[in-house]
C-alpha cells in the first residue's frame, strides 16, 4: 500500500511509538508499565542511527518493534512504524513473518548464544534467505561466502560447514552480521554488537561491521550504551533515557556539543580525579612467582605470576578474557591453590588452600563479583546479607549489629529504609553496593574487585568507582582490582599490572605503565580502547603493530 | 567418528558391563537370603532330613555360594540359563519363546508411543499454556495416574465386550499370521501406550520449553520463521538428549514393567513367566529373567546416553 504520508528516500518513520508491559512485583497485584514513551524517528535509505543509553532506557524494545517484536511479553501499544512506506503494526502476525529476515534483519548482542549450537553455520546464514524464496540454495552460499571475505572471516569458503562452537566469539559476531547481511535485507537492527567482546577484538569487529554497511548500503539502527563506539559507525545519534528521547542530532553536535546536560554527563563519564599513590615500603601481600593450572591440566593458566599489594592502594590487572585475571584472584584467596609459588600475607607464607586457613586471614581477604544479583541469597534482605560477616567475624547480635548495618548502608549511600529490602527489589548499582558494604563489614585489609563494574551502565559504574575511592581514604583498604577495561583502570589505579596469556607483561605504577614506549601487547590494548573522536577507528586499526588474539 | 566420541562410548559399554556383573551379584545373593530353598521346594513339609540332603547333594547346593554363583554365571554366558526346578525344563528354551513375545508388543507399543509423545510434546508447546496444552496434558495426566489394570478393563469393556472389535484376551501362538497377531495384542499394546505417553510427552514439554528461552529461538524467530518450525528446527534438536533418556527409560518400562497388563491379558509374555515361577519359588528362573531385565534395563540407559553424546555437536564436532 503506498502512503501518501511517506517521504522518498525515508526507509524507516516510526511515529509516537508506545510500548508497554506488564511486570509482576513480588506481592503486588501485576500492572502495566510504559517502556517507552511516544518516541517518533526517521531513518533514511544507507543511513545509521545509533541509538544510546543505559539499560531500562527503551533501545533495544525500539530497534526490534521495527521487525514488530515484543521480547517476552512486551506489547506495542501505540503509534506507526512505517517501514517501505507501509505501517507494519497493520500487517498481522504473517506481515512481521514476511518482513523479518528479508526487509529487516537483527544483530544479536551474543552471536555465541544467538547461534544455534545443533546446526552448522553455513544452514543458520542462508536459511532466512531460503525462507522468503529470494535466491536458491546456491546462490545464497555463494552470497554467504562473499560476505565472510569482505568481513574478513579466515578460511571464508569452508567456515561456514562449522559449528558455531568450533569459532571464536569476534568471529561469530561477524558471521552473524554476514547472516543479517545474506538476504540483502533495507535494515539490519544491530544490538550491543560488539559489548560482549573483548576491546581488541571489538575493534576488529566494529571495523568489519562499519566496511560492510558503507559497502551494502543497507541501513541500520546501531543500538549501545556505548558512546565512543557508536560515534565511529553512526551518522546520527538518538539519545534515550527511561523509554524517552533526550536529545537526537549528528554524531559530531552530540559528541562535541551536547545541548542536554545527561548527554554531557554520558559524554564526559569517565573523568575522575584520582593522584596515583606511590607504593609504600613495604607490601602487606605478594604474590611470589606463582603457576597455577585447573585440574591435573598441562596448560598453565598462570605462569610465574609476581605482585605486591600495598596497604590502602589499588592494584588494577588487566588483560583480555582467558588472560587469567580472575585466576590470579583464586589463587590469592586459595580457591585454586597454585602449583608452585607462595603468597605472603603480613610477612607470613598464607596457606595455600582455603581451607587450611585460620578464619583471621579469611577475613582479612574479602571479595566483590561481577554480578552482584547471583552472589546474594535472593532469600535473604540486606540487613541479613550485610549483617552475616558481622555474626560470622565478630560475633555481633542484636542492636549492635543492626547499629553497624546501618553504619555501613550509610557509607554506600543507601539509607536505613534499604535494610529490609530483597535482592530483587534494588537496581543494579544498588545491588552492587550492598555486594561493597559486606566485603566492608569484614574490616578487611584487600578487596578483590572482580569485574565489578562491567555489567553496569557506565553512569552508575562510575558511581560505584567513586564510591569505591572514597572508601579507600576512609577505611585504608586496598584493592585489586580485575578488569578489562582501560578506562577504569585510568581512574582508579595506583600501580597496573597487564596480563597476556597467564603471564604479567608489563607492571609498575600507573603513571609509567601507561607512558610509552610500550610492549607490543599492552599498545595493542591501550590503541583498542575507543576514543570518542569521529575517525578514530580508522586512525587505530591503520597504527595497529599486533593482530588481536581473538582472531 | 572422532576418539573423544569412542572413548565415550567404550567408558558407558565398560561401565554397563561392569553394573550388570555388579546386578547378576545381587541377583545371586537375594535368591540364597531368602527362607528356604529349592530341595525345601520340592520337597514339601513333609519332607525328612534324609531326602533333603540328599536332594541337595544331588543339585550341588552344598556347594559354597560363590562356586555356584561362578557356576551359574559361566552358564548364563554360554547361554545355559539351567533348568527350571518346577517343570524340569531347560530355561532357555521356555525364555526364547516368550522374550519374543514380549519384545513383538514393547516394539509395537513403541511405534505408537514415542512418536505421538513426541508430536503431542511438541504441539504443547507450540500452544503453550493455551487449551490445546491444557488439554494434551490433562488427558495425559489422567492416563498416567489410572492404574494400568483399569484402563486394561476399561479397554477389554468397551472394545472387547461392548463393540467386539479386538480380543479381550491376547492370545499367540507360533506360527500365528501377522495381521491376526496385531489384532490379538491391540489391546494391551494401547494400554501401555497410555501409560507412558504422558511421562514422555510431559519430559518432551518441559524440555523444549526450557530451550525456548534461548536466544536463539529468538534468532530463529526474527528470520521470520513459523512458531511451529521454530520449535521443529530450532529448539527440538537442542532438547533431543534429556528426551531420549525418557524414552529410553519408557521403553525399558515397556519390557520390564508389562507384568500386569500381560496378567490381564493373558499374554504369554516374560512377565507373566515371571510371576509364575515366582510364586513356585522356582530360583533358577527368577535368576535368569531378572537377569534378562536388568541387561535390557542397563542397555537401554546405555543407549540413551551415547544418543544424548552423540546429540551434543561440541562432542561430535570437536574443536
Amino acid at each position: 500500500m503506498a502512503d501518501s504520508k511517506a517521504k522518498p528516500g525515508l526507509l524507516l518513520d516510526i511515529r509516537n511509538l508506545r510500548i508497554e508491559a506488564t511486570v509482576f512485583p513480588p506481592g503486588e497485584p501485576p500492572k502495566n508499565i510504559v517502556l517507552v514513551h511516544d518516541v517518533s524517528l526517521t531513518l533514511e535509505k544507507g543511513k545509521v542511527l545509533g541509538l544510546i543509553g543505559e539499560s531500562g532506557a527503551g533501545k533495544s524494545t525500539i530497534g526490534l518493534s521495527s521487525m514488530g517484536y515484543g521480547r517476552g511479553g512486551v506489547r506495542i501499544t501505540g503509534g506507526e512504524v512505517i517501514l517501505n512506506g507501509r505501517d507494519i503494526l497493520k500487517g498481522g502476525k504473517d506481515g512481521f513473518r514476511k518482513l523479518r529476515g528479508r526487509e529487516v534483519c537483527y544483530v544479536a548482542q551474543s552471536a555465541a548464544a544467538a547461534f544455534n549450537p545443533a546446526h552448522r553455520l553455513m544452514d543458520q546464514v542462508v536459511e532466512a534467505t531460503l525462507l522468503h524464496g529470494t535466491a536458491t540454495r546456491a546462490e545464497a552460499e555463494k552470497r554467504a561466502v562473499a560476505l565472510f571475505k569482505k568481513l574478513s572471516l579466515p578460511n571464508p569458503e569452508t567456515i561456514g560447514e562449522r559449528f558455531p562452537h568450533q569459532v571464536s566469539g569476534g568471529q561469530l559476531q561477524r558471521v552473524m552480521t554476514a547472516m543479517a547481511l545474506c538476504s540483502e535485507p533495507d535494515l539490519i537492527v544491530f544490538d550491543e554488537p560488539t559489548t560482549a567482546l573483548d576491546v581488541t577484538t571489538q575493534i576488529d569487529v566494529l571495523a568489519a561491521i562499519k566496511d560492510a554497511i558503507r559497502d551494502t548500503h543497507v541501513a541500520a539502527l546501531y543500538i549501545t550504551h556505548d558512546l565512543a563506539v557508536v560515534a565511529q559507525v553512526s551518522d546520527e545519534i538518538m539519545v534515550l533515557r527511561h523509554g524517552r528521547l533526550v536529545e537526537w542530532g549528528g554524531t559530531r553536535q552530540i559528541i562535541k556539543e551536547p545541548r542536554q546536560e545527561y548527554t554531557n554527563a554520558l559524554v564526559s563519564v569517565h573523568e575522575i580525579e584520582h593522584q596515583e599513590q606511590k607504593p609504600g615500603t613495604t607490601p602487606f601481600l605478594s604474590v611470589k612467582n606463582v603457576t597455577a593450572a585447573y585440574g591435573r591440566s598441562d596448560i598453565k593458566v598462570l605462569k610465574n605470576v609476581s605482585v605486591d599489594i600495598y596497604p590502602g592502594q589499588t592494584l588494577a590487572v588487566v588483560g583480555e578474557s582467558g588472560s587469567g585475571k580472575s585466576t590470579l584472584a583464586r589463587a590469592i584467596t586459595g580457591l585454586l591453590p597454585p602449583e608452585a609459588g607462595t603468597v605472603t600475607f603480613d610477612g607470613r607464607p598464607l596457606a595455600n588452600r582455603l581451607a587450611d586457613r585460620p578464619k583471621e586471614d579469611l577475613r582479612q581477604l574479602q571479595m566483590i563479583y561481577q554480578m552482584a544479583d547471583v552472589a546474594m541469597n535472593p532469600r535473604q534482605t540486606v540487613a541479613t546479607i550485610i549483617g552475616r560477616p558481622l555474626e560470622f567475624y565478630f560475633g555481633m547480635r542484636g542492636r549492635e549489629r543492626d547499629r553497624r548495618v546501618a553504619e555501613l548502608l550509610d557509607k554506600i549511600e543507601m539509607g536505613k529504609g534499604f535494610s529490609d529490602r530483597y535482592p530483587a527489589e534494588l537496581s543494579g548499582g544498588q545491588k552492587q553496593r550492598v555486594c561493597i558494604a559486606r566485603s566492608l563489614a569484614a574490616k578487611p585489609k584487600l578487596i578483590i574487585c572482580d569485574e565489578v563494574t562491567s555489567a553496569l551502565d557506565p553512569l552508575v559504574a562510575n558511581g560505584i568507582l567513586k564510591l569505591l575511592l572514597e572508601l579507600q581514604k576512609e577505611e585504608n583498604v586496598a584493592y585489586l582490582f580485575i578488569t578489562h577495561d582501560l578506562a577504569t583502570v585510568k581512574s582508579i589505579a595506583d600501580s597496573i599490572a597487564v596480563m597476556y596469556r597467564g603471564e604479567v607483561v608489563r607492571y609498575g605504577p600507573k603513571s609509567k605503565v601507561l607512558s610509552p614506549p610500550f610492549d607490543a601487547y599492552t599498545d595493542l590494548l591501550l590503541s583498542s580502547v575507543p576514543e570518542m573522536e569521529i575517525g578514530w577507528l580508522e586512525k587505530a586499526i591503520k597504527g595497529r603493530r599486533m593482530a588481536s588474539a581473538g582472531n | 567418528m572422532s576418539s573423544p566420541i569412542l572413548k565415550l562410548v567404550a567408558q558407558r559399554v565398560a561401565l554397563g558391563i561392569l553394573l550388570l556383573l555388579a546386578v547378576s551379584v545381587l541377583i545371586f545373593a537375594g535368591t540364597q537370603i531368602l527362607p528356604g530353598d529349592v530341595a525345601q521346594a520340592i520337597l514339601g513339609q513333609s519332607a525328612t532330613p534324609e531326602s533333603l540332603a540328599n536332594l541337595r547333594e544331588q543339585l550341588g547346593l552344598n556347594q559354597p555360594a560363590y562356586l555356584r554363583y561362578f557356576h551359574w554365571l559361566g552358564g548364563v554366558l554360554t547361554g545355559d540359563l539351567g533348568t527350571a526346578m518346577s517343570s524340569g525344563q531347560d530355561i532357555a528354551t521356555s525364555i526364547k519363546g516368550r522374550l519374543w513375545n514380549t519384545l513383538f508388543l514393547a516394539f509395537w507399543a513403541a511405534i505408537v508411543a514415542v512418536p505421538l509423545a513426541i508430536i503431542l510434546g511438541l504441539i504443547a508447546v507450540r500452544y503453550r499454556n493455551g487449551w490445546v496444552d491444557k488439554l494434551i496434558s490433562g488427558l495425559a495426566l489422567a492416563s498416567t495416574s489410572f492404574p494400568e489394570f483399569f484402563i486394561g478393563y476399561v479397554l477389554v469393556y468397551f472394545f472387547a465386550v461392548k463393540w467386539q472389535i479386538f480380543p479381550g484376551i491376547s492370545t499367540v501362538y507360533d506360527g500365528m499370521p501377522f495381521g491376526e497377531r496385531m489384532q490379538a495384542i491391540a489391546l494391551p499394546a494401547a494400554a501401555l501406550t497410555l501409560v507412558v505417553l504422558a511421562h514422555m510427552m510431559r519430559m518432551t514439554r518441559a524440555a523444549i520449553l526450557n530451550v525456548m528461552q534461548s536466544a536463539y529461538v529468538e534468532t530463529a524467530e526474527l528470520k521470520g520463521l513459523s512458531a511451529f518450525n521454530v520449535i521443529r528446527k530450532h529448539a527440538f534438536p537442542n532438547a533431543i538428549a534429556p528426551i531420549i533418556n525418557v524414552v529410553m527409560l519408557n521403553l525399558a518400562y515397556l519390557i520390564v514393567g508389562v507384568v500386569v497388563v500381560e496378567v490381564i491379558f493373558v499374554y504369554p509374555g516374560m512377565g507373566q513367566y515371571l510371576v509364575d515361577h515366582v510364586t513356585k519359588r522356582d530360583v533358577p528362573v527368577v535368576q535368569a529373567v531378572g537377569l534378562i531385565f536388568a541387561a535390557v534395563y542397563i542397555s537401554l540407559n546405555i543407549i540413551a546416553d551415547i544418543a544424548a553424546i552423540v546429540a551434543n555437536p561440541r562432542l561430535r564436532h570437536p574443536k
